[in-house]
């Protein structure tokens, strides 16, 4: 018997019961959505978080010291390590919750107070006005840069160069609005307030800098790099342990490392959901081998061989369960474009995933529909016949 | 009585104009060793059941020529479909020989079985036994779709016997929208169609009322004198009365195998 001869018997046993057929389907339709669904979203999210970190530069550094009291770095360590080779900018900076106030209007918003290199190692330039200057720093002047958020929940407009605010009472000009940057893992970039490093040191009665960023002149170089800055800073605390120096590339694989195991994971919650509707299709065939037991004695009686009848319900279960991964894949689609619309994740289906998706929805009929296949194909045709 | 031959002006039987040499491809078979296309020595089949034997088959020796038309009557039990069953290589004899053709298919695997069903053997079942969810031709196609044969071949093919048939109008029922006549036709359409040695029928007129039951009778009546081979069982005499040689059993035993004498 030819192939295409058995897949047309298949196709037309399979819609001469239309309603069985698209109820055991369903166990895979559902499997595969599941499966589909689940890993695009992971993937987006990954992707999402690895452009975000990418975004920051990954020639960035970062160094926070911790533990013990007075145990900041100096104007001339920074001057220091700015000197090593390879480095490029470097931008200290002191931290801290603040209240910024405008006329009757006041926000909670982070401050950070740094100098002008800030602006390069961290890429955030302004929109409108300018960055903090050298001079600023020197004349602790009470100058301020603010993200989209503040101008927004102050003002309720961007153009604000020149207006006035008050953090934590002390009064500052707004010289320059940050450009947008969006929400990150760290929560929202834009609700931020950045004056001199000098100005911030009063502000926060606290001249300690535990925290510094340092941009170094390629990729290749970060390595080498954090051991100078490691090297550094054992030599000055005498204590390998009271600072942490970050980079990019470090963080991008921990997160990359832990999405996709999260990924897998969800595929394989997925993918169990995906055996379960196997499971239901190799029921649906043992009861259809027993159903057409007589139908299987008359071919067997008008020459049917053993390999055309397990051939021919190979082939049902096949299609059955492969047609469950094709309307399950269109249903991913579906669900992948509404979820990641309603989760605001840019999720997109690869096609490997389609092709893992529907290889493995067709072997999940193959292997389910052996067992069924193969006893209705070691029926005895003479007890075939006789089965009423 | 009926009238012994086939009243073959009947509008519903076709004429033998189209390819009558068809069905006397078995004539032109070589013969045997033995000189018989089919030759039983000494065949038993035995069915055991616990401690229990029910012997079906005791000890048959058996010859068919090609183009003879047997018919095989005894007691309900006496092992009849036990016999044909194992003629057409649907089942295998406990002890005994079998010969088709010359040659021995006693030990024949169930591939090979299978296609010697496919090829030497049609079958007409007192049920008629056709897939119910197939039209009248994908039912006569099934031989050939199994045969390997091409699509368009398998459909002129089959078309032409069921037209052959008297049914050529019905070709795209289903057989729930067809008499029990039209369904036993279109039974022996798919036992022909793939032309083969021999046609083995088990009471075909069993499920039919009489008129039906001599309507098919007169088919095989032609289809014997186009030079077929037909193996028949039947309870009904008037049915014997077709053939040309009346086997009789009784308790696995054949007990007269004589002619039919013409009336
Ligand atoms: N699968 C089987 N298992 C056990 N015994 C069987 C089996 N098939 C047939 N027999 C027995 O073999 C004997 C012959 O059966 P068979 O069907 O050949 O009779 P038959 O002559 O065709 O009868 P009928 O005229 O009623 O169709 C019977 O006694 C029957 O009970
Ligand atoms: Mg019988």
């Amino acid at each position: 018997m030819k192939f295409t001869q058995a897949i047309k018997m298949a196709f037309s046993s399979i819609l001469s019961n239309k309603m069985r057929s698209f109820l055991t389907m369903l166990g895979v339709i559902i499997g595969v959505t599941a499966v589909i669904t689940l890993i695009a979203l992971g993937q987006g999210s990954t992707q999402r978080v690895s452009s975000q970190i990418e975004s920051l530069g990954t020639n960035l550094i970062t160094i926070n010291i911790t533990g013990g009291r007075n145990r900041g770095v100096s104007e001339e360590d920074l001057e220091r390590i700015k000197s090593m080779p390879g480095v490029s900018e470097i931008a200290p900076v002191l931290s801290g919750g603040v209240t910024v106030k405008a006329g009757n209007k006041n926000t909670n918003s982070s401050l950070e107070a740094t100098t002008p290199g800030y602006q390069q190692v961290r890429n955030r330039h302004v929109q409108l006005g300018r960055f903090l200057l050298q001079n600023d720093l020197d004349m602790r002047f009470r100058v301020a840069v603010v993200g989209v958020d503040v101008a927004d929940e102050l003002f309720g407009r961007r153009d604000i160069v020149g207006e006035k605010i008050s953090i934590n009472g002390v009064e500052f000009s707004i010289v320059g609005i940050l450009e947008e940057k969006g929400s990150s893992i760290a929560g929202s970039d834009d609700n931020k307030v950045i004056i001199p490093l000098t100005t911030g040191q009063r502000l926060l009665r606290n001249t300690e800098v535990r925290t510094f960023y340092v941009s170094t002149q390629s990729p290749d170089v970060v390595n080498q790099v954090v051991g100078e800055i490691q090297r550094f800073l054992t030599r000055k605390f005498n204590d390998e342990n009271s600072f942490r120096v970050f980079n990019q590339t470090q963080l991008l694989s921990t997160i990359n490392e832990a999405t996709a195991t999260l990924t897998m994971m969800l595929g394989g919650i997925a993918g169990i959901s995906l055996l379960v509707g196997g499971i239901g299709i190799m029921n649906i065939m043992l009861v259809s081998v027993t159903e057409r037991t007589r139908e299987i004695g008359i071919r067997k009686a008008i020459g049917a061989k053993r390999r055309d009848i397990l051939i021919q319900f190979l082939i049902e279960s096949a299609v059955l369960s492969g047609l469950g991964g094709v309307l399950g894949i269109m249903l991913g689609f579906v669900g992948v474009s509404f979820l990641s619309r309603i989760l605001n994740i840019p999720a997109a289906i690869s096609a490997d995933v389609v092709l893992l998706a529907t290889g493995f929805s067709v072997a999940v009929g193959v292997i389910f529909g052996l067992y069924p296949a193969s006893k209705a194909a070691n029926l005895n045709p003479i007890d075939a016949l006789r089965y009423e | 009585m009926h009238s012994r031959r086939g009243d073959l002006t009947d509008p519903e039987f076709p004429q033998t104009s189209v390819d009558e040499d068809r069905y006397a491809d078995g004539i032109n078979e070589k013969e045997g060793a033995f000189g018989y296309m089919i030759r039983l020595e000494n065949l038993s089949k035995i069915y055991r059941m616990g401690d229990n034997r029910v012997v079906a088959l005791n000890n048959i020796s058996l010859s068919i020529n090609k183009g003879e038309f047997v018919a095989i009557m005894g007691p309900s039990g006496s092992g009849k479909s036990t016999l044909m069953n194992i003629i057409g290589c649907l089942d295998v004899a406990t002890e005994g020989k079998y010969y088709l053709d010359g040659r021995d298919i006693t030990s024949y695997n169930q591939n090979q079985l299978a296609e010697v069903r496919n090829k030497k053997f049609g079958f007409v079942f007192q049920g008629f036994n056709l897939l119910p969810k197939l039209t009248a031709l994908e039912n006569v196609e099934l031989p050939l779709i199994y045969a390997g044969v091409g699509a368009k071949k398998r459909r002129e093919e089959a078309i032409r016997v069921l037209k052959m048939m008297g049914l050529g109008e019905r070709i795209h029922h289903r057989p729930s929208e067809l008499s029990g006549g039209q369904q036993q036709r279109v039974a022996i359409a798919r036992a022909l169609v793939n032309h083969p040695s021999v046609i083995l029928a088990d009471e075909p007129t069993g499920n039919l009322d009489s008129k039906s039951g001599m309507e098919i009778m007169e088919i095989f009546e032609e289809l014997h004198s186009r030079g077929n081979t037909i193996i028949l069982i039947t309870h009904d005499i008037n049915v014997a009365r077709y053939a040309r040689r009346l086997i009789t059993i009784r308790d696995g035993q054949i007990v007269s195998d004589e002619e039919v004498e013409m009336q």
